[in-house]
């Protein structure tokens, strides 16, 4: 239900990716994906090559397997994706964005070739670490060391948390202090001195895995580093995760909204369904508004990045504006299915809690809202 | 191995269809989506390829901007299609459009012919069997399951007592119908989305296909549509009160309905 139509504005290519995901997602996740948060698991292994084999993992780089896919399209395979759930889409954009972009943009041909077609395949799963347990917001300060021996190897010593595929990856991205500033390394997790032990209790983002990173004297070649310097590297990184993000979240939304509606149309109360109260109808109302505004502002930072023109802070306009109204979307859905709105058996607590995360990782609300603040004033407020 | 399928782009199921007002032919102008069963036959095409090699060619015939059912026939797989657009085929009913499809497959050439067996627009679910007639080829329809050897092709047609074995020998006309599970058509994946937009997709219109005017479009149809009306909205069907009869009362209304 798009009052808008604004699948109307894509192109036929981008309505096949849309449906591709949206099967995947009806064929592979939807049946099972409430008992895999409801036992916090996420089956990597077995997806892995199922999304591989269609093209959505690295889907917007080019080469090495990967699809080529452009801007939008990525945008609308996240869409489709979180629809079923953030935390799927999470696997995707860790891997395509994190995992994958730095290694395409900033790695050496062998790193490439070693890495990037086994990560497009699915058969290779990465993660990107760059927060640790005491700079999060902040990772300029990260105490995470490499430090290079007279071999040209370099040693890597520290930690870091909240590691979305830590304990089941192959390979991690990892930034890390060095004596010539922040420098991102490309680890094979079967290094000794490696570890990446589960976090649990976490009420959100359940079918997903998320880990701490344990760096004890791990060696890697002078060829593992990427080649760059600074924070910049890991930024543009999440500059690519955030804009799937931004549209990631408008599906979440939408599934919450269609549950609420559906649920609205035929839950009857007093006599009639409470679909035909005008609170409810209120509810309704705002969320499609919510809804359709969030997908404009999807849609034309897609236009500007597919037009190569897109700027960090217009990201950072629309993660910040999409994600909260997807959370206020999903809220107010909650309320809409009563009880069962607090059951597993609709999708709405479960997308609700996910997005409790997605407010928080790729830069909280308010970094972006300061990211934002300092674009129309000119003054930074982070310190 | 010369494959052609036959798809058709037909009005999103999921949105309102509607006749036109002006001719009562089907309003064309809403989304387009590949016939679903179009989608099997794609698959069934891609299957005989993997098998036994060739070449697959999707022919469909419709209005210029009917490219989303071609498009997607292409990411699935197929190699290049045949685009029969013309003004003058419009309204051309289930008769004029074997004509013309089964010219443009005499210029295309073939050994087997693979469509859906109807379409969720107009669902006359003649097709196959006018075009294997004006083709003068066997048909095979509403095919479960395809087998090729040689110059023989049979297929499964699913009956009440289990399947008949129907065999002919190639070319010939298969029509297909919807199957379970592991033989759900394919999503395209999104390295096929990309590669299929460097497929060829050739326009021909009726003079190209060597298509008679005199027998195409709305003056030439055999059958008319004379008066529509909607469907009248469904009824509140009948609430059986349980009390402690109920088992006997839902029967009862099954054999009054001739369901048991
Ligand atoms: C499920 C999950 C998966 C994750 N996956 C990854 C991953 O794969 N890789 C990775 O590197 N990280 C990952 N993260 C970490 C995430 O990016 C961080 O949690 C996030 O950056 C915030 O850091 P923090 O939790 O340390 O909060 P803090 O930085 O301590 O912030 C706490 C609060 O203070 C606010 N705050 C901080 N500084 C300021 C300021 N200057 N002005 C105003 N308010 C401020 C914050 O906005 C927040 O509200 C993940 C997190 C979660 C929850």
């Amino acid at each position: 239900m798009d009052l808008l139509n604004l699948d109307d504005r894509l192109t036929e290519d981008q309505r096949l990716v849309r449906d591709t995901a949206q099967g995947f997602v009806r064929d592979h996740v939807l049946p099972d994906v409430a008992t895999w948060f409801e036992e916090g698991t996420f089956p990597a292994r077995e997806l892995g090559p199922v999304l591989g084999s269609l093209g959505m993992l690295g889907m917007h780089l080019s080469g090495y397997g990967c699809a080529g896919l452009d801007a939008t399209s990525y945008g609308v395979a996240c869409r489709e994706l979180e629809a079923g759930d953030s935390g799927l889409r999470s696997f995707v954009s860790v891997q395509g964005s994190l995992a994958m972009f730095p290694i395409w943009k900033y790695g050496s041909a062998e790193l490439k070739e070693e890495w990037l077609p086994a990560l497009a395949a699915g058969t290779a799963i990465g993660c990107f670490g760059l927060t640790e347990p005491d700079h999060g917001s902040d990772p300029a300060n990260m105490k995470t060391f490499a430090k290079q021996d007279p071999s040209g190897d370099w040693i890597l010593n520290g930690s870091k948390m909240w590691i979305t595929n830590g304990s089941v990856a192959d390979v991690a991205v990892v930034w890390a202090q060095t004596d010539g500033g922040i420098r991102g390394f490309v680890v094979p997790t079967s290094s000794p001195g490696f570890s990446a032990p589960l976090i649990h209790r976490k009420l959100s983002l359940r079918a997903s895995v998320t880990s701490s990173l344990y760096f004890d004297d791990v060696r890697v070649p002078a060829s593992s580093v990427l080649d760059v310097v600074g924070l910049k590297g890991p930024l543009s990184c999440l500059s690519e995760a955030r804009f799937g993000i931004l549209w990631g979240v408008v599906g979440a939304g939408r599934a919450c909204f269609e549950a609420a509606l559906e649920y609205a149309k035929t839950r009857v109360q007093f006599g009639k369904p409470i679909a035909g109260f005008q609170l409810t109808q209120e509810k309704l109302a705002w969320m499609a508004v919510a809804l359709g505004q969030a997908g404009l502002t999807a849609l034309h930072l897609g236009a500007l990045k597919d037009a190569g023109v897109l700027r960090p802070q217009q990201v950072s306009f629309g993660k910040l504006a999409n994600v909260r109204a997807a959370l206020d979307v999903a809220r107010e859905a909650r309320s809409v299915l009563g009880a069962n709105g607090v059951t597993l058996e609709y999708p709405v607590i479960r997308h609700m809690n996910n997005l409790e995360s997605v407010l928080t990782y790729e830069g909280t609300q308010e970094i972006h809202t300061l990211v934002l603040g300092e674009a129309l004033t000119g003054v930074a407020a982070y310190r | 191995m010369n494959i052609v399928v036959c798809v058709k782009q037909v009005p999103d199921t999921a949105t309102e269809r509607k006749l036109r007002s002006d001719d009562s032919t089907i309003d064309r102008s809403a989304n387009g989506v590949i016939n679903e069963l179009c989608e099997y036959a794609v698959e069934d095409a891609l299957k005989l390829k993997e098998a036994h090699g060739g070449e697959v060619t999707v022919l469909t015939m419709g209005p210029d901007q009917a490219t989303d059912a071609i498009r997607k026939a292409l990411a699935m797989g197929a190699d290049k299609a045949v685009h029969l657009s013309d003004e003058a085929l419009h309204g051309s009913d289930a008769l004029s459009t074997s004509y013309a499809l089964s010219q443009a497959l005499k210029k295309i050439g073939f050994d087997v012919v693979i469509l859906g067996s109807e379409s969720t627009d107009a669902r006359t679910g003649m097709l196959a069997a006018m075009l294997a007639e004006r083709l003068g080829v066997p048909q095979l329809t509403l095919a479960s399951k395809i087998e090729v050897d040689g110059s023989a092709i049979s297929i499964h047609r699913q009956t009440d007592y289990g399947y008949d074995k129907v065999e002919a020998t190639l070319p010939a006309v298969v029509s297909v119908v919807e199957k379970p599970d592991p033989f759900k058509p394919r999503y395209p994946s999104f390295k096929g989305i990309m590669a299929a937009k460097k497929k060829p997709i050739e326009k021909i219109g009726v003079a190209d296909a060597e298509i008679d005017p005199a027998q195409i479009g709305l003056a030439a149809a055999w059958s008319v549509v004379s008066d529509f009306t909607a469907a009248p909205p469904r009824g509140k069907g009948v609430v059986v009160n349980d009390e402690g009869d109920g088992g006997t009362k839902a029967a009862e209304f099954l054999v009054s309905k001739k369901f048991i």
